[in-house]
């Protein structure tokens, strides 16, 4: 143990430093509920978009097994199967360890990069496994939103560093 | 810049040690959730309760939202009447002489109607709409197309009835929470409507297809059964939905199937009535001759 309990030194970090990244990937996921009737998949995923930036921004604040709990969130609000997000957004974060092992030079261009890759990846496993039995939905639905998704992403970062400064301001 | 090393085991082993559970609930986290994926597979009603009161919740937000807008549109809508008004009130009038013609020809024939069928001694059995309420939102990130409906079980609302606006049909009750539900939209891939085509009277099957089209396929092979502009409403075949709502109009033609585009659009539609399901008239099977 290095800081033992009742140390009056250590300095206990506010809710905030906590809490702000998993409520600001919840407020993603939730733009599924905006008030429009889309009859095909238009608003880019806003909650995977947050969870990447998060991630790739500040990778220590969060365990591997946080993508659980968030994608299970993100499967209730869109309406998946139960599941779907859950193990993609996991599988996701796996990848990003041994990716973050693998880069030896990471830039903005680089980050851009592994994020579109996650997109495109999760897009295209979350079209697979929402598929209903029997039925054939064409992969290119997904296309719209995943262009709008890869064309944001760094405005999406950009939100990440701004909330993050916020977060750890004192 | 260099990578950042972070997740460095160094030599603590506590460090070690959380970092290999944070592995393992991982993993199992998969386990579970593809677990969850089979259940969803086998018994599309599971955990129907979490979900319902997930529907609730974002049904607060959403509704909230809606009246926004609403009043954007129909600010949008108001400043667009205005434009070019003389020639369209002019174009109005006259179709609304003609629509008024027709329909007193078609009060005419809804009587005579009326008549044969008391005549043959036809009685329909068509269900009475529930409720009507307001489709407050849908999943637009989301790979399944479902729209929010507001109102639930609440109001009597059950999974499987049928949902309506006045241009055609739009979908099914998918699940639903005390005072929102799902509906399956048509669009979906789940969906599928037995249906039959206005014109030749040809049955098939229209199923979604998740791009805001359906695929209509007839029930026998071979042939050009459809053609653009073709009016489809459901047959009635097999229960669910009740017969003659339309359903959709065809676009393109492609070989023995064809595109359709359904009539009814969600994001414009107001109100939308809830029917029961239909359970098609029992027909008494001919009795199978005494030996």
């Amino acid at each position: 143990m290095i800081a033992p309990e009742g140390n009056p030194f250590l300095e206990r970090a506010p809710l905030r430093v906590t809490i702000v990244p998993i409520l600001s990937t919840l407020a993603g996921s939730a733009t599924a509920l905006l008030p429009i009737v889309a009859t095909e998949p238009i608003v880019p995923p806003f909650g995977l978009m947050m969870l990447l930036a998060w991630r790739l921004l500040r990778p220590e604040i969060w365990p591997v097994w946080v993508a659980l709990p968030l994608g299970l969130a993100d499967d209730l609000i869109s309406g998946h199967y139960l599941g779907t997000a859950m193990i993609l957004w996991t599988i996701a974060f796996l990848s990003l360890e041994w990716v973050d092992q693998a880069l030896r030079w990471r830039d903005s261009w680089i980050e851009w990069g592994v994020a579109s890759l996650g997109i495109v990846t999760i897009g295209i496993g979350s079209w697979a496994l929402s598929q209903p039995g029997g039925s054939h939905t064409s992969v290119l639905t997904v296309l719209p939103q995943t262009i709008g998704a890869i064309l944001l992403f760094p405005a999406i970062l950009r939100i990440t560093a701004a909330l993050d400064n916020w977060r750890l301001k004192r | 810049m260099a990578a950042p090393r972070h997740r460095r085991r160094g030599f603590s082993r506590r460090v070690q040690y959380g970092l290999f559970a944070g592995y393992v609930v991982a993993i199992v986290g998969i386990l579970i959730g593809a677990a969850l994926l089979l259940v969803a597979r086998l018994d599309p009603r599971a955990f129907g309760t979490l979900r319902g009161v997930v529907v609730d919740a974002g049904a607060i937000f959403t509704g909230a939202g809606r009246v926004g807008v609403d009043a954007a549109h129909d600010l949008g809508d108001g400043i667009a009447a205005y434009f070019d008004a003389a020639n369209q009130n002019r174009a109005l009038k006259e179709e609304l002489a003609r629509e008024r013609r027709r329909v007193i020809a078609a009060k005419a024939i809804a009587a005579e109607n009326g008549r044969l069928k008391k005549l043959a001694r036809l009685t329909e059995h068509l269900p009475a709409p529930i409720l009507s309420a307001r489709l407050i939102g849908s999943t637009p990130t989301g790979q399944r197309r479902f729209a929010t409906l507001a109102a639930g079980t609440a109001e009597g609302i059950r999974p499987g009835m049928t949902v309506r606006s006045p241009e055609g049909l739009v979908g099914r009750v998918y699940e639903s929470g005390i005072f929102a539900s799902r509906v399956l939209l048509l669009t979906d891939g789940e969906t599928t409507v037995p249906i039959k085509i206005i014109r030749s009277g040809q049955a098939a099957l229209a199923t979604g297809q998740g791009d805001g089209t359906m695929e209509v396929r007839a029930l026998i092979a071979g042939g050009r059964p459809f053609r653009r502009g073709d009016l489809a409403v459901t047959s009635g075949t097999g229960g669910v939905y009740s017969p003659n709502v339309p359903v959709a109009v065809v676009v393109a033609v492609n070989g023995d199937r064809a595109i359709a585009r359904p009539l009814a659009d969600p994001g414009r539609a107001d109100f939308a009535a809830v029917y029961p399901i239909f359970q098609a008239p029992v027909v008494d099977p001919p009795a199978q001759p005494k030996p």
